[in-house]
């Protein structure tokens, strides 16, 4: 029952957030800002684990696939397959709800306890709106481009681990990758990333937003954060799987 | 004039103020004190809208805050200026930003029109060369004064300050008490301070309303404090050996 209040909750929240901005300036200010603290700031651990998780599926399926009766293309036609479907969209969305999603609750959570939040609502300013608006739109926007970034660096890393290791032919791996390539698949990943950057955007905010006590809480909210917005992330993916694809 | 009639406000079945009636005058240090727990917290953050009371009725002027639109609300929220006890500095922008923040908000104001309204408040609260300064390489109290420079930023009609000068030496302390007071004088701001600092009471409390566990114990000057007979004020006021002396000497004197 509880849950269900939650749920409710930040629903209710929403309909605060999706509120027109009170001055674009100040608006634009801080989606500038968010891009950078959200999405620039991750191009580092996604660039790292995209091009390394990349190789190790390319290592893997090559080492499983030794069958003289399967193709070596496969091998990047798999690797290709399983970064834009799920690696690139939703293992770094899960990467990102760790990082950003802890970052967005403990900050709103500060402003929460240190009532830097009641300052701005005694200035007449609709603070949901103001802090989590910007938030909403920077991931929304450039998830998207760190995805897509993140399904190319994982192919490219397959194709390094390829050469690199000599378990597979370069020219193996490039007719592999071509394959068969449907743009369907990019735009469900694309779908899906959106939903996910919505999610990570929202859920730690709301955690954060109505945060009760001292440092201790929010850094408990912040950990509540991270969990929830993970399990929700996979189990979205279940449903917009079978939803897109099934 | 800001006239607050039996307002009542309660958390999760635990009553917290059991039916204030009180009013402030403009260009007066208002100050409300009380122990630790009192309810003046959650007195104050009522008159500005951070809690919805139960019943009772805050005018503004009046307007009641009962009969208020949403938008109306946000309004005369642009005519109050609060303090809040820990500084509530926006910690990611500077003293400039967070001072600049309601004009770039609220005014439609050139960048160079807004910074001197900047730099004129911080000269007003004494402070200078801090622009560029984030408030964590901030001293509390200068932090304090920024607070206050945010707050009269937009030329408030209502001030309100949490324990102003709570966490501060007692010099810092008198300093932003007298601020406040000067600043209250000099705009004719509808002033209240919460406060459970006696040596502020004695300074600057002009009107001064006693809050026990959520009632109005007692309401007077800082003249009248003195000498009142309230027993829950003189076990408040005169908790410490010293002012007990200090008002026995007074008592004797003035007979
Ligand atoms: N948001 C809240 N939820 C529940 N109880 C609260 C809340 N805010 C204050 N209280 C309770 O109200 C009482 C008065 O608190 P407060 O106004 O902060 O006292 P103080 O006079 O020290 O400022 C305290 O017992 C406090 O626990
Ligand atoms: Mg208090």
């Amino acid at each position: 029952m509880n849950y269900l209040r939650h749920v409710g909750k930040y629903f209710i929240m929403l309909r605060q957030v999706f509120r027109k901005p009170q001055k674009w300036s100040v608006f634009r200010e801080m989606l500038f800002r968010e891009i950078e603290d959200l999405g620039l700031k991750s191009l580092g651990i996604i660039t790292f684990i995209s091009f390394f998780v990349g190789g190790v599926v390319a290592i893997q399926t090559a080492l499983n696939v030794d069958s003289p009766f399967i193709p070596k293309y496969l091998i990047g036609f798999a690797t290709k397959r399983s970064m834009i479907l799920e690696f690139a969209p939703t293992f770094m969305s899960v990467i990102l709800a760790g990082k950003v999603g802890s970052y967005i609750s403990s900050s709103i959570g500060t402003m929460r306890v240190t009532e830097q939040i009641d300052a701005l609502e005694v200035m007449g300013i609709n603070s949901l709106n103001y802090l989590v608006l910007p938030k909403i739109i920077a991931t929304v926007f450039f998830y998207p481009l760190l995805i897509s970034l993140a399904m190319f660096l994982g192919i490219f890393g397959g194709y390094v681990a390829g050469t690199l290791t000599g378990l597979f032919f370069s020219e193996d791996y490039l007719y592999g990758i071509r394959l068969d390539f449907d743009p369907y698949y990019i735009q469900y990943a694309l779908i899906k990333t959106v939903v996910f950057a919505f999610v990570i955007a929202t859920i730690p905010a709301y955690h954060g937003y109505y945060v009760k006590g001292g440092s201790l809480e929010v850094g408990r909210a912040s950990t509540q954060a991270v969990v929830w917005t993970s399990v929700v992330i996979i189990l979205l993916n279940y449903f917009l799987t079978q939803m897109l694809l099934a | 004039m800001i006239e607050v009639t039996d307002l009542y406000k309660e958390f999760k079945g635990i009553p917290v103020l059991k039916g204030v009636s009180t009013t402030f005058e403009k260009g007066v240090t208002n100050m409300i004190i009380g122990q630790s727990g009192s309810g003046k917290t959650v007195f104050l953050k009522c008159l500005v809208g951070l809690h919805i009371p139960d019943s009772g009725i805050i005018c503004f002027d009046g307007r009641k805050h009962t009969e208020l639109t949403i938008k109306e609300h946000r309004l005369l929220r642009q005519e109050i200026g609060m303090v809040f006890q820990g500084g509530a500095l926006y910690d990611s922008l500077t003293v400039e930003e967070n001072i600049m923040f309601p004009l770039k908000m609220f005014a439609d104001q050139s960048f160079s029109e807004m910074l001197d309204r900047v730099n004129f408040v911080l000269k007003r609260v004494n402070l200078e060369d801090v622009n560029n300064k984030f408030p964590a390489e901030l001293s509390g109290g200068m932090q304090k004064r920024v607070s206050i420079a945010r707050a009269i930023v937009m030329n408030p009609k209502y001030l309100f300050c949490d324990e102003p000068n709570s966490g501060l030496d007692p010099n810092t302390a008198t300093v932003i008490d007298n601020l406040i007071k000067e600043i209250t004088e000099e705009y004719q701001i509808i002033t209240v301070i919460n406060s459970h600092d006696m040596n502020s009471v004695m300074e600057i409390g002009e009107k001064i309303i006693f809050l026990k566990d959520g009632v109005k114990e007692w309401e007077g000057s800082n003249k009248e404090i003195f000498i009142t007979e309230n027993e829950a004020v003189v076990n408040f006021v005169y908790s410490s050996n010293l002012f007990r002396k200090v008002r026995e000497a007074y008592l004797k004197e003035t007979k």
